[in-house]
C-alpha cells in the first residue's frame, strides 16, 4: 500500500532527515494508488492499477543542489538516498537562483480527500462502462471511454522545520459516443474529488443525446459568430490564459502581461464583469493546501472587475523583486451568473452552442492567440432555439478577446479541478470548416 | 493529456516540455549510467518464470517485457545551468491472453515471487474483462526468433560523455545566441536509452539496446518599446543516434535560402544558435503576411510535423476502427476508401512509407515491442492510399495475416499497443535541388522548421505554422515574413503536391514525446522527406491586436 498517514510519513521523513550532513535537505514524499477502465466499440479495451511511492532528497550545500529519490522507505534505504542527494550535490554547478529552505508554515486543512472514492473497487469501473455500453446498444450508438480514479497523498519536510501534508482524491471520467453510420457524435466529461457526486447514467446520457442531436450537421459558413461555450469548451483556453500570470516573463518582457518597461498589474484586460480567483478550500473544487515550494495556498484573487490583481511570483522572483512570493494558482474559479445553459440559448437571437474545442495550440503568445477546432456536439441557434447542428469550424481566437467581447455569464460547472461559468461571447472567429465528425 | 499528471521539466518558450512522471524514473548519479543492467541469463530465467505461471493459470498467450530506461538531461538558461537529470526506471511487464481477453500487470519488484504475482494479477485482470468482452483476441502469426539482439548503431554513447562536457556545449550555444543579440536563450540536451529484454511464449528472446538524442533552444529577441518579443527555436531533429550527432560534422550541412544552415545527421548547435538570435531580430521588424492563396515550398524540418499529422495519424489502424474515439480521435482513411484501391491521398509524385529499419530514425528497432521483425511498407503509392499501421491483434481486421511490426510502450510500466512508425515521403525521381522548388513560384512562401500545429480529431482539416517564413516574389526570396499560417485539408494538399526534391536535399524531422492512448504514452518517431512544393494552399494572417 503506497498511502502513509501524516504520523507516518512524518516519521519516515524525520528519519530521512537525521541522516543529512548537508547545509540544508528537503525530503518531499508521495505515494498514490489508481485504477482505470478503458473502452471502446462497445467493449472493454483495457484496464490496470498502478501504485507508486517515491521519497525525494534535495540536499544542498551552498548554492549546490542535488536530488536523489527512492521507493523503499527502511533505515538502510533512507541512509543511502540521502547519502546519493549529498554526492551529487556536490558535483552539481551552483545554481544562482537557489532559496534556502522555508521555515515552519501553517497551513489550512485541506478538504481533497473523500473516503468513498479511495475505496473504489474494479467491480465499479466495470460497471461504470457497463453504463455507457448499455444505454449506447440500445440507441444505434457506440461508446469509447476512460474513467481513471486515484487516491494519493503528499508530504514535505526540510531542515528549517517545515512539515506539510495532504491527502487527496480524484476521480476522472470521459465518454465519446458515435452514431454507428458516424454522422454524430457526442461527449462529455466529469470530474470530483467524491465519487458519490458522479451519476454515470446522467453522464451517458448527456453525450447519446449529443451524438443523436449532431447527426448530418449542416455547413454553415465560418467567420464571427456568438457563441454559447459550455464551460468544457472554455476552460483550455482559460487555464492558457492563466498561465501568462507569471511575473517573471511579464518582467523580462516576452509575456502577454508585459507592456513597455513593466507589466499591465492593475490594468483592465477584459469585461468588467469578469472576476477570477483560486481557493484551494472551495468544497465543490477543493486542492492541497500548500505547493511544491513549502508556501501556503490561500484564497487569491486575480482578475477583479475585469482588472488584473495579482501576478505569480516563484520565491527566487519575488526575492529578485523585493516583494513576497504569490504562488501560482492550484484551480481556476470564474464568476458566474444565474442563467441556465438553456435561458442563454432563449436571449440568443442567431449563434452557435459549443460543446467543446479541441486540439488547442498556441498560435502567437504575445496576444495569446490560440487556434482549435469546436468537437463532439457544435450547434446552430436561431430566435432562441437550436435549429440544427453544423460541421465543425477551426477557430483562431484569444482568450483575452474572448473575455472582451463577453455578452452574458451563465451558472458555473466543475471541469477538470476547475469551476466555469457557461458564456456567451460575441464576435467569436471561426477561420474555416472541418468535415470531421 | 490531464496536465496535473504531468511533470514541468523546462520553461523553453511557448512549448513548454512536458512528459509524464512515470517516464522518468528514479534520480541517479551519471557514474550510475554506466553500469552494467542484470546479466542476460537472469533476464532470460526470470522471464521464464513469467510464461510459466501464465501458461499454468491458463492463459493462450503471454509476453514478458523486462526494461531498463536510463535518461539523462541537462537544463541550461543564458549562462546558467538549470538542472541535470540522471534517471534510471527498472523493472517488467507481463501480458497476457486468458479467455480471449488481455490482461496486463508490472512490477518494479524483478524477483521470481514478484514475476509470480503480477503474473497471477495481469491473468486475473483478462478473466475479470472477460466478462464484457465481446471480440476475443485473435493474434496474427509471429516467427519464432529464439535468441536474438539488436542495437542502435551508434559511435559515441552519450553516457560515455562526461555531463561538463555537455554543459559546456550548452553554454557556448547560449553565449553565442547572447552575442548576437538574443535578450533570452533556454537551451536543451535530452538522452535516451532504452535496455529492453522481450520474451514471450511463441519461442522468442530478444535483448535490445537503443538510443535517442535531441539537442534542442529557444531563443528569445525583444523590442519592449514596440512591445514585441519573438522566439526561433532550434532546426535541430531528435534523432536514433548517438552522442555523435553533436559533432557539427561540414559535410551533413545543406546550404538553405536567405542563409539557412540546414543540418542533415549531424548537427552544430552553436552555428544554429548564432544565426538564431539573428533570425529572430529580423522577426521583430518581418513584414506582416497579406493573406490569401500562396504555393508553399516546405522544408523537411517542418513538412515533417504535416507528415506526423495528417499521414502518420490517420492511418493508425487502431483510429481507423474507433479504439482511439474518446481521445484523440478517429480517421477520414476509412477502412471503404482503402478498399476501393483507388483513393487519391495525394498526388501521382506523392509516396509514403512506413518504415521501423531506417538508420538515425527514432523508431528504428530490430524487432517491436511484441516480438515481430521490423519491416518497411508503403502507405501510399503515387497518390493512392495502400495499406494502414498494423499489429498482432488487428491486421487480420485488413485481412492481412502478418503484423507489420509497429507495437510499443513507452515503459515497462506500461501496456504496449499500436505506435506509429516512422513516416516519410519519397524523394523525388526527378534531380532537383531546393533552388529548383522556388525559381518558377511567381507568388510563394518558404517554410522551414517546426511551429504551431493544430488538426481535427479525423484529420481532415489542419492549420501549421513554422520556425522561419521566407516571401517568394517572381522566383525570387525576397523577404521575411511574419504572422503566417496554412490551412489545408490533408486530401486537398496532398494532391497539390506538385514538385518534391531529390535524395540529395532528404534529412529527418522527429518527434521525441509523441503522445496516443489513455493513461497516455509518449513514443518517439521520425518523418523523412526533401523539400517540397504544394501550390495554391491557403495562408492566413494570424496578427490580432489586444
Amino acid at each position: 500500500m503506497a498511502i502513509y498517514t501524516k504520523e507516518e510519513a512524518k516519521q519516515i521523513m524525520e528519519r530521512a532527515l537525521s541522516f543529512s550532513t548537508a547545509d540544508a535537505c528537503v525530503i518531499n514524499m508521495g505515494g498514490s494508488e489508481s485504477g482505470n477502465i478503458r473502452y471502446a466499440r462497445n467493449t472493454v479495451s483495457t484496464s490496470g492499477h498502478r501504485s507508486n511511492q517515491t521519497l525525494a532528497v534535495e540536499a544542498s550545500f551552498g548554492k549546490k543542489s542535488g536530488t536523489a529519490t527512492i521507493d523503499e522507505f527502511d533505515d538502510e534505504s533512507l541512509k543511502s538516498v540521502v547519502q546519493r542527494a549529498e554526492e551529487l550535490a556536490k558535483l552539481s554547478p551552483e545554481n544562482p537562483e537557489f532559496m534556502p529552505p522555508l521555515g515552519p508554515q501553517t497551513y489550512d486543512e485541506s478538504v481533497s480527500f473523500v473516503e468513498a472514492t479511495a475505496n473504489i473497487q474494479p467491480e465499479f469501473r466495470a460497471e461504470v462502462a457497463a453504463k455507457s455500453i448499455n444505454p449506447a446498444s440500445k440507441q444505434d450508438v457506440t461508446a469509447a471511454g476512460f474513467l481513471d480514479d486515484s487516491y494519493g497523498f503528499s508530504a514535505m519536510m526540510n531542515s528549517n522545520g517545515l512539515f506539510a501534508y495532504n491527502k487527496s482524491t480524484n476521480v476522472d471520467f470521459t465518454v465519446t459516443m458515435r452514431t454507428n453510420d458516424g454522422t454524430g457524435s457526442g461527449w462529455v466529461t466529469r470530474d470530483y474529488n467524491d465519487v458519490n457526486k458522479f451519476n454515470p447514467e446522467e453522464a451517458a446520457k448527456v453525450a447519446i443525446d449529443k451524438a443523436v442531436m449532431s447527426k448530418e450537421a449542416r455547413a454553415i459558413e465560418p467567420g464571427k459568430y456568438t457563441v454559447i461555450l459550455e464551460p468544457a469548451a472554455s476552460v483550455d483556453l482559460l487555464r492558457n490564459m492563466s498561465g501568462a500570470f507569471n511575473a517573471r516573463t511579464a518582467d523580462e518582457g516576452r509575456s502577454f502581461m508585459s507592456k513597455d518597461d513593466g507589466t499591465k498589474m492593475g490594468e483592465k484586460i477584459v469585461d468588467e464583469r469578469v472576476n477570477v480567483w483560486s481557493d484551494p478550500l472551495h468544497p465543490d473544487v477543493p486542492t492541497s493546501t500548500w505547493n511544491g515550494e513549502g508556501m501556503p495556498l490561500k484564497k487569491m484573487k486575480w482578475i477583479e472587475n475585469g482588472v488584473v490583481k495579482n501576478l505569480a511570483y516563484s520565491r527566487y522572483w519575488a526575492d529578485q523583486k523585493g516583494v513576497d512570493p504569490v504562488p501560482f494558482p492550484s484551480n481556476f474559479i470564474m464568476q458566474g451568473g444565474d442563467a441556465t445553459r438553456d435561458e442563454l440559448i432563449k436571449s440568443t437571437k442567431r449563434g452557435i452552442l459549443i460543446t467543446r474545442l479541441w486540439y488547442i495550440r498556441s498560435v502567437d503568445p504575445q496576444t495569446l492567440l490560440y487556434t482549435g477546432l469546436t468537437r463532439d456536439g457544435t450547434f446552430y441557434i436561431e430566435n432562441g432555439k437550436i435549429r440544427y447542428p453544423v460541421k465543425n469550424f477551426r477557430f483562431n481566437e484569444s482568450p483575452i478577446i474572448m473575455l472582451n467581447n463577453l455578452e452574458a455569464l451563465g451558472e458555473q460547472v466543475r471541469i477538470n479541478g476547475n469551476l466555469i461559468p457557461y458564456m456567451k461571447v460575441r464576435d467569436f472567429t471561426f477561420t474555416s470548416l472541418s468535415d470531421a465528425v | 493529456m490531464k496536465r496535473r499528471k504531468f511533470v514541468q521539466l523546462s520553461g523553453l518558450g511557448a512549448g513548454a516540455l512536458m512528459m509524464p512522471s512515470l517516464m522518468i524514473g528514479n534520480n541517479i548519479s551519471a557514474d550510475q549510467l554506466m553500469m552494467p543492467g542484470m546479466d542476460i541469463l537472469t533476464k532470460r530465467k526470470l522471464s521464464d518464470v513469467a510464461l510459466n505461471t501464465a501458461r499454468s493459470l491458463g492463459s493462450t498467450y503471454a509476453d514478458a517485457r523486462i526494461g531498463r530506461y536510463l535518461n539523462q538531461y541537462v537544463f541550461t538558461r543564458e549562462d546558467k545551468v538549470q538542472n541535470v537529470v540522471n534517471t534510471e526506471s527498472f523493472g517488467i511487464g507481463i501480458r497476457v491472453i486468458a479467455d480471449g481477453t488481455w490482461g496486463f500487470a508490472s512490477t518494479n519488484s524483478v524477483t521470481e515471487d514478484g514475476i509470480k504475482k503480477a503474473t497471477q494479477q495481469a491473468v486475473a485482470i483478462a478473466k475479470a474483462n472477460s466478462k464484457i468482452q465481446k471480440e476475443p483476441v485473435k493474434l496474427a502469426p509471429v516467427e519464432s526468433h529464439g535468441e536474438v539482439s539488436w542495437k542502435t548503431p551508434i559511435k559515441k554513447d552519450f553516457k560515455d560523455v562526461p555531463v561538463s562536457e555537455k554543459v559546456d556545449l550548452l553554454l557556448s550555444a547560449n553565449a553565442a545566441a547572447m552575442n548576437n543579440g538574443a535578450n533570452f536563450v533556454n537551451s536543451a540536451l535530452f538522452m535516451v536509452n532504452e535496455q529492453k529484454y522481450f520474451a514471450s511464449t511463441e519461442g522468442s528472446y530478444i535483448d535490445q539496446d537503443i538510443h535517442r538524442i535531441w539537442p534542442t533552444f529557444g531563443v528569445t529577441a525583444i523590442d519592449r518599446g514596440a512591445g514585441k518579443f519573438k522566439s526561433r527555436q532550434a532546426m535541430s531533429a531528435p534523432m536514433g543516434m548517438g552522442y555523435e550527432y553533436m559533432d557539427g560534422l561540414e559535410s551533413e550541412k545543406l546550404e538553405g535560402p536567405s542563409g539557412l544552415r540546414l543540418y542533415r545527421n549531424s548537427y552544430d548547435i552553436v552555428e544554429d544558435a548564432t544565426l538564431a538570435a539573428k533570425q529572430a531580430k529580423e522577426m521583430l521588424t518581418a513584414k506582416s503576411v497579406q493573406p490569401g492563396k500562396y504555393d508553399l515550398v516546405l522544408e523537411p524540418n517542418h513538412l515533417g510535423l504535416t507528415i506526423h499529422e495528417s499521414v502518420g495519424h490517420p492511418l493508425e489502424l487502431d483510429r481507423v476502427l474507433g479504439y482511439e474515439a474518446n481521445y484523440a480521435g478517429t480517421s477520414f482513411a476509412t477502412l471503404d476508401k482503402w478498399k476501393s484501391g483507388d483513393f487519391k491521398y495525394g498526388s501521382d509524385i506523392v509516396n509514403l512509407v512506413a518504415d521501423k529499419t531506417q538508420p538515425g530514425s527514432l523508431g528504428a528497432v530490430g524487432y517491436d515491442d511484441e516480438g515481430v521483425k521490423t519491416k518497411k511498407w508503403d502507405l501510399v503509392r503515387n497518390g493512392v492510399l495502400t495499406n494502414y499501421q498494423a499489429i498482432r491483434d488487428q491486421v487480420h481486421m485488413i485481412n492481412q495475416n502478418e503484423s507489420h511490426g509497429c507495437c510499443y510502450a513507452q515503459s515497462w510500466n506500461d501496456v504496449q499497443f499500436q505506435r506509429m512508425p516512422n513516416v516519410s515521403l519519397e524523394p523525388g525521381k526527378e534531380k532537383y535541388s531546393i533552388n529548383d522548388m522556388i525559381k518558377d513560384v511567381e507568388k510563394g512562401i518558404y517554410i522551414a522548421g517546426r511551429g504551431s500545429y493544430s488538426i481535427d480529431q479525423q484529420r481532415y482539416n489542419f492549420q501549421f505554422g513554422g520556425t522561419v517564413f521566407y516571401e517568394i516574389k517572381d522566383g525570387e526570396i525576397v523577404g521575411m515574413l511574419d504572422d503566417v499560417a496554412y490551412q489545408s485539408n490533408t486530401q486537398e494538399f496532398w494532391n497539390s503536391c506538385t514538385k518534391i526534391c531529390d535524395e540529395n536535399d532528404y534529412r529527418m524531422f522527429g518527434s521525441f514525446f509523441d503522445g496516443k492512448g489513455q493513461p497516455s504514452q509518449v513514443s518517439a518517431v521520425s518523418h523523412g522527406s526533401s523539400t517540397s512544393r504544394f501550390n495554391g494552399v491557403n495562408v492566413i494572417n494570424t496578427g490580432r491586436s489586444v
